[in-house]
């Protein structure tokens, strides 16, 4: 239609009042995205997914992903990992026949000794699965059913950056896309109203939590993470300037969107469609993600559930509880980031103060989710970037702290097709290296992306001549930790 | 040494011609009956390396049964069964084809223990490609270009210069025709963001509009060409392949200073500094014989890695980081090739082995650079200071003062008339006297620091006083100090017999394990300690850091310690500038510290004779007057004795040095503005070459720890060798990569300005030319432009310009009535494309519509506004601050490029961190980043002042205003119905405005630009609002 054909105007002016139509009850709209995608927990095949792969390669156990990133590098042996040979050695050098020739960092190389250094805490044992546990993670304790624990993970990297980096993309360098980028990208995005990756942190600093660390490196930039922050801008430029209601910018957009038809209708770019379609959600998500940060209708129970701190906007358990809220909504990929685990001085104290932080959020979004019916098809990951070391770092009789250990660490995950109740891998007596089972990073990846029903070969993007994918050349699916 | 690799003797040896540039046919319709020959570089060689190198390949020690298949003429060869190895066109006879589908396990290729297996699709593509002759060709990318004739054409009259003869040639092939010239409008604005990388003004738009002159567009182009503004977005363009940042990555990502590299580049482009010139002078300016300032800024690129600092971190695992980053960015920026997957293992698909990539990266292995730090922001030399022109300025009043002073102390030298006095007495010995440093009180200039309470001064009778009023007192738990650095005066150590010392008092009820004091000449390594050994918890046992002087004093009395310099490591001429005073535990009183000294014999200060006996070898003197005074006084020179008597008057006698002293603190002022400048001079890291390059190793998997042969510099054999004479270093490389027979350079930078002015490179992967890479949609244009570029001496501007003259470019971008099935993403170019501007673009865009953008070319970088939360969570240790006035509006390239945490208006449309050379960005259209051009307070403010200008610059009637409006952002005119639009969106505003006041002031106030008080607050915010519907159109942020 001639763009000075009078019908092309009526048609585009009859449209002027769409947008502040659907805006009414967006809150309604965003659930019901929710019932509109089957539930992928039961899947017997593949299914149909709005990203690039179109439909999965293999029947999906989850659909979504919460992950609650560690970083710093949280203790092993002071938590998941139970060593008495730690405690019968405290102060004695670790053996050379442990120690091998493997890297450790500057910081403890120059300090002439490798002295075992035992946990100030006590491990108790857990559910019928009998998981062990440290003593300050009580409320874990009572989830340990649903968990799988993981003590033989291991990576390459010994300093915080490339760890984190190699944790996210597969690789110790910068530049590739993070799992939760990868996610966005093969299986798409189950909401209109959201970003489909989402981030937060929370944690006292030690270490920098970049934005590179949730970005979607050489895929379009529609899948890097988007950092919720607490206040009052929960997206950066989600508010309009003051003075500006909320119909200003309604007519505002539908303004731009009328002569954007008008152009389109002259050169016929079908980008022109999709800039339209951007505006559109844009102003959409200026009504969902306040409305997704109002946790004021959550019932005492489940502000209870969740422990005091859940009060405080930016805490690791309000940002738990906000990753329920977000995956209710279709969000495909949560990303918590905790820091505050780096302890090179004081582990005891830092243990305390780390996992009085997260035991009770952590056990509650489990439970929340599962009296949701949603843990069935969202996969909860707990861990960091490596383990510290059996050996202490300064004096031992003071209050010490542990170095960097990529050669063994121990995460957990529950959740959708997790085997539950399970504890895979062992280490040695002494923490130090891994005597079963090892599982390296890229297989922790390729047995997630399996979990969502993809598998991690198939999951490619062609970039500088190679087709690159989030396991690198390697990764196998760990058959063990899948129900 | 360059023994030419195998590969290229097969490829230019054996086969008799040159792989052709087969590209992909844009919807060329498939022919099921003829299958599409086999490209060996892409389909056959990849999988020759993979399953049969190891063992048939170059490699002698690993060689099996004689046999190599990366060689044509060796694989025909009868092998020891007595069937050649390939038979060409016959599969049958060939034992290669044979051994791989056999079913016999003891026979089959490649064998079971190498865990290697063909798939059946992979054995029949040999087959095939043995029936089909086993040719082996090399990539069309490795031979170099050579010049083609343009195509004859049948449609006559479209065609500008050759590149559209290239062009259309191709369209009638393919049945299609090229799109009608685009309106003027579009043009300039077209033309303004290729070359310039913002918009045309209005008024540039009239005059072209306006010229009717057969040449106007030409005029146009070499007008754009002209801008200051042209190197600016080269640079732009330059900085993502150069990993420009202003920060270094990694962990804490500290801060650096690099902008006057920046504004180097800036300048090169400007000055079109040919491509050659500059390739070599950002690879090796250094090395240049003579290397100017700006040569050795240049060769900052290589210094534009990213750097660590985690604590803990390997050195020796990071500086092979930086030059592996090195070797990398050449291989894309250059050879347009991606080395990196030969870091670790040979490359599967291009011929670059391992072993040639290390040999690539050993060229940067000789560049001075700290390895890794543990401290923060700190400077990573080497940096070369470069003075601004106000500095420049400044620098030569003070020197110009410095001599002007000069001038009247040799005046007032002259009058003076000096006797020497008759022989002075022979001194009397004085007995040593104390020089008391500290009592009551600290020297002047005393920079005092402490643990707890720090400096604790009491007096009787609370606490034992042993001089004056006051005492120290300090008292507590385990190991602290009090201490002071910075003394103006320095207490000067006279010789070895002196003895420093300071009274103590120990308290008797509850003493100290240790005291200890601690001298100041720079650094503290000189401790003296009586009582245990438990102040000083490294170093020996007795050492002059760490020297055990006896017992503890004894208690409840005053106690002199005295400490002989020497103990210490303290030489006579050492002047101390700071005192410590230390215990452990226990309470002690500290009161009168100094030195006890010989007063100095003073009768040089009033006879010359006395003077030169006295310091006749002192070191501190000029070496004029020290050499002078070596000589014999009856054989010194003229010249040495005015020398003398001069320094003697200047500097020492007692009698006229007050005449000098208010001159010489002039020039002491001077010299400190002098040195004051010098240090606020911008810095830039640049490269320098040790003596010793580090040596380098092939490394295992890429991994610095498993080392294998150890190699020298050296060019990969694929491409042409280096001139047999050429050292071994950055700079022969530089020169190299430029050559004129170098098959990559030309072809790779050519193929980026294409890119730059139509959307798309010839080759699409415009970082990757190797056979992974997309072949050229126009092989023989790319060849012609490259040879073009060496012909006319690397011109850019000369390229840019034939690019923009061509009818080709001139085209419309319409998509038309209809997309041709044949060719729907426009390869051929049968419309000029459409596509978004670049983040920097969208933001200096709405800038310079608004009038609000700061022209001023180059400087450091800014800090516009960024949400202030923005790095929350991330790093709350970094600092943002905002720039004020016009810094907030410079071009978005001057923007404050944190690497880790990139500004998120830039990340959001696509810009790339900069950590490693970025060869190409995406260009996505998101809801975030239409947030950002509603939201963001640079576009809210652009849009406020944008409406101030339509205001106070437009015409007074309605559609008036809303066509200046609408030109001024997308220079050409509104349609009626456009018109219609903007006039009802107006109205409504205007409306809503003026029934909320309030509503309307806070809007017009976002922003730091000070709004025209004159102006109708509603009226101002309904075209606030108008300005903020024209700033986030989709035209406004293409290029059409």
């Amino acid at each position: 239609m001639n763009e000075n054909h009078p019908a092309y105007l009526h048609q585009i002016l009859t449209r002027r009042r769409f947008l502040t139509r659907t805006s009414a009850g967006l809150g309604l709209a965003a659930l019901a995205t929710l019932f509109d995608t089957p539930a992928q927990g039961g899947a017997v095949g593949p299914v149909k997914v709005p990203g690039v792969l179109g439909q999965t390669h293999l029947a999906p156990k989850a659909k979504n992903v919460i992950y609650l990133f560690m970083a710093g590098g949280p203790s092993h042996v002071d938590l998941f990992d139970h060593k008495p040979k730690l405690r019968e050695m405290h102060g004695k050098e670790m053996p050379k026949s442990v120690l091998g020739d493997q890297r450790v960092t500057l910081m403890t190389r120059n300090q002439g000794h490798f002295k075992a250094a035992a946990t100030p805490f006590k491990f108790l044992k857990h559910g019928k699965s009998g998981a062990e546990m440290v003593e300050v993670l009580p409320h874990l304790g009572r989830v340990a059913d649903d968990l799988c624990i993981v003590r033989s993970l291991h990576t390459e990297p010994i300093n915080h950056d490339p760890a984190v980096t190699f944790m996210q993309t597969g690789r110790p360098q910068p530049g590739l896309p993070c799992f939760g980028s990868w996610v966005s990208y093969g299986l798409g995005s189950e909401t209109k109203e959201l970003p489909a990756f989402v981030v937060m942190i929370s944690g006292p600093f030690d270490q920098p939590t970049p934005s590179r660390y949730y970005h979607s490196g050489f895929l379009p930039s529609q899948h890097q993470g988007v950092q919720f922050l607490p206040g009052k801008d929960p997206v950066l430029y989600l508010s309009n300037p003051d003075g500006m209601p909320h119909e200003v910018r309604g007519d505002t957009i539908e303004a731009i969107n009328e002569l954007n038809k008008l152009r389109h209708a002259r050169v016929r770019d079908p980008e022109i469609e999709a800039r339209i379609n951007s505006f559109e959600l844009a102003f959409r998500m200026q009504t969902s993600v306040p409305e997704l940060m109002d946790v004021s209708r959550e019932s005492a129970k489940v502000m209870d559930l969740y422990g005091a701190e859940v009060k405080t906007p930016g805490s690791f358990a309000r940002n738990c509880l906000l990753a329920r809220r977000l995956v209710q909504r279709g969000v495909r990929f949560v990303q918590l980031f905790h820091r505050g685990w780096d302890a090179h001085g004081d582990v005891a104290g830092n243990i305390k103060r780390q996992a009085q932080a997260i035991d009770q959020p952590a056990a509650a979004l489990i439970q929340d989710l599962k009296a949701r019916g949603l843990l069935d098809e969202t996969l909860v990951v707990w861990g960091g970037e490596f383990g510290r070391t059996a050996y202490g770092q300064g004096n031992l009789s003071g209050g010490f702290g542990r170095d960097h250990h990529p050669r063994c660490f121990t995460m957990w995950m529950a959740g959708g097709g997790i085997k539950a109740g399970t504890t895979y891998g062992a280490t040695d007596e002494f923490g130090y290296n891994i005597a079963s089972n090892q599982v390296h990073v890229n297989d922790l990846h390729a047995t997630l992306l399996h979990l969502l029903g993809v598998d991690h070969k198939r999951l490619t993007y062609r970039f500088g001549g190679r087709d690159f994918r989030l396991t690198d050349v390697a990764g196998n699916v760990i058959k063990e930790l899948l129900a | 040494m360059h023994r030419p690799s195998a590969f290229v003797l097969l490829g230019l040896g054996v086969f008799l011609g040159v792989g052709g540039a087969v590209h992909a046919e844009p919807g060329a319709p498939s022919a099921p009956a003829k299958q599409k020959p086999i490209d060996f570089s892409r389909e056959i060689r990849p999988l020759l390396a993979e399953n049969c190198f190891a063992c048939h390949g170059p490699d002698e020690k690993t060689r099996k049964g004689k046999l190599r298949l990366d060689l044509r003429e060796e694989a025909l060869k009868p092998g020891r069964s007595g069937d050649p190895a390939l038979v060409p066109g016959k599969s049958v006879q060939s034992a290669v084809i044979k051994r791989i589908f056999t079913s016999d396990d003891t026979e089959v290729m490649p064998p079971h223990k190498s865990n290697k297996t063909l798939k059946p699709h992979e054995k029949e593509l040999l087959k095939r490609w043995v029936d089909e002759g086993a040719e082996y060709r090399i990539h069309w990318a490795f031979v170099p270009p050579v010049k083609v004739a343009p195509p004859k054409v049948q449609t006559q009259g479209w065609a500008r210069n050759e590149i559209d003869a290239f062009i259309l040639a191709r369209l009638e092939k393919a049945g299609l025709k090229p799109s009608p010239e685009a309106e003027r409008a579009t043009l300039i604005r077209r033309l303004s963001f290729d070359l310039r990388g913002l918009p045309p003004t209005l008024q540039e738009v009239q005059t072209f509009l306006n010229d009717q002159s057969p040449d106007a567009y030409e005029k146009l182009v070499d007008r754009m060409l002209a801008s200051p503004h042209y190197g600016e977005k080269m640079a732009t363009l330059w900085l993502d392949l150069a990993r420009f940042g202003d920060t270094s990555g990694y962990h804490f990502d500290s801060t650096r200073q690099m902008w006057l590299w920046r504004d180097y580049v800036i300048q090169a482009y400007n000055k079109n500094k040919p491509f050659d010139q500059f390739t070599i002078e950002q690879l090796a300016g250094d090395l240049l014989p003579g290397a100017t300032t700006e040569q050795k800024v240049a060769s900052g690129f290589n210094r534009n890695t990213r750097f660590n600092e985690e604590g803990g971190a390997d050195p020796e695992e990071f500086v092979i980081r930086y030059n592996v980053d090195r070797t990398n960015t050449l291989g894309q920026v250059w050879l347009g090739m991606t080395l990196q997957c030969a870091e670790c293992h040979s490359h599967k698909y291009d011929p670059i082995s391992q072993k040639e990539y290390y040999q690539l990266y050993a060229y940067f292995t000789g560049i001075r650079e700290p390895m890794v730090s543990m401290n923060h922001n700190q400077p990573l030399p080497p940096l070369l200071r470069v003075a601004t022109p106000a500095q420049e300025k400044a620098l030569a009043e003070a020197k110009a003062d410095i001599q002007a002073l000069e001038k009247r102390i040799q005046t007032e030298l002259a009058k003076i008339q000096y006797q020497e006095p008759p022989a002075a007495p022979t001194p009397m010995i004085k007995p040593p006297e104390d020089i008391v440093w500290i009592d009551d009180d600290t020297p002047a200039g005393a920079q005092l620091q402490g643990d707890g309470a720090g400096w604790q001064w009491g007096q009787a009778p609370q606490q034992p006083v042993q001089s004056g009023k006051r005492s120290m007192k300090r008292t507590g738990p385990g190991l602290h100090q009090h201490y002071f650095t910075g003394a103006q005066k320095p207490l000067l150590i006279r010789s070895a017999a002196d003895r420093l010392f300071a009274y103590v008092y120990l308290d008797p009820k509850n003493p100290p394990k240790a005291v200890m004091l601690q001298f100041n000449d720079g650094n503290w390594e000189h401790r003296a300690y009586w009582g245990e050994d438990v102040c000083f918890l490294a170093g020996s046992a007795d050492a002059a850091n760490h020297r055990k002087m006896g017992p503890l004093p004894r208690t409840g009395e005053w106690v002199r310690l005295e400490v002989s310099p020497e103990k210490v490591g303290l030489k006579p001429g050492t002047p101390l500038n700071g005192w410590a005073f230390t215990q452990h535990g226990g309470t002690v009183y500290y009161d009168r510290a100094g030195i006890r000294s010989v007063p100095p014999d003073d009768r040089y200060l009033h006879s010359q004779r006395a003077w030169e006996e006295r310091d006749r070898g002192n070191p501190t003197l000029p070496g004029e007057v020290r050499a002078a005074l070596n000589v014999a006084a009856p054989k010194r020179t003229e010249a040495q004795k005015t020398l003398l008597r001069n320094h003697y008057l200047r500097h020492v006698h007692a009698g006229s040095r007050g005449i000098f002293e208010p001159l010489e603190k002039q020039i002491a002022e001077n010299t400190r503005k002098i040195k004051d400048l010098d240090a606020a001079m911008p810095t830039v890291m640049v490269s320098e070459e040790m003596p010793q390059r580090r040596p380098a190793f092939v490394l295992h998997r890429g991994d610095f720890q498993q080392r294998g042969e150890k190699v020298e510099p050296g060019t990969p054999g694929i491409f042409p060798p280096l001139p047999k004479d050429a050292p071994a270093n950055r700079l022969s490389l530089a020169r190299w990569l430029v050559s004129p027979d170098h098959p990559l350079t030309a072809r790779v930078t050519v193929n980026r300005l294409w890119a730059q002015m139509l959307g798309t490179g010839i080759v699409k992967t415009v970082g990757d030319f190797g056979t992974q890479g997309d072949m050229p949609s126009h092989p023989e244009l790319l060849d012609f432009l490259a040879t073009e570029f060496i012909a006319r001496k690397w011109d850019v501007k000369a390229m840019l310009r034939l690019i923009a003259l061509s009818a080709t470019y001139r085209q419309s971008s319409g998509f038309g009535e209809k997309i041709p099935e044949i060719d729907p993403d426009n390869r051929l170019l049968w419309r000029a494309p459409r596509f978004r501007l670049t983040a920097e673009e969208v933001r200096d865009n709405a800038l310079a519509v608004s009038g609000l953008l700061t022209r001023k070319v180059g400087g450091p970088s800014v800090m516009p506004y960024q949400p202030p939360t923005f790095y929350q969570g991330k790093n709350e240790s970094w600092k943002w601050e905002q720039s004020k006035g016009e810094d907030l509006y410079r071009r978005g390239l001057y923007t404050f490029w944190r690497r880790t945490s990139l500004h998120p208006m830039f990340a959001v449309f696509d810009a790339p961190s900069r950590e490693e050379c970025t060869a190409a960005r995406p260009r996505t259209n998101t809801p975030l980043q239409a947030l950002v051009t509603l939201n963001d307070p640079t576009f809210v403010e652009a849009s406020r002042v944008f409406a101030q200008k339509i205001l106070q610059q437009g015409p007074s009637d309605l559609e008036g205003r809303l066509v200046f409006a609408f030109q001024t952002t997308v220079a050409r005119k509104p349609s009626a119905l456009e018109v219609q639009v903007l006039r009802k969106h107006y109205q409504t505003l205007r409306e809503r405005y003026q029934k909320d006041p309030k509503g309307a002031t806070a809007v017009v106030r976002v922003g730091q630009y000070v709004a025209a008080p004159e102006l109708n607050p509603a009226e101002h915010a309904a075209w606030m609002g108008i300005a903020n519907v024209l700033l986030n159109l989709d035209e406004t942020i293409m290029r059409e």
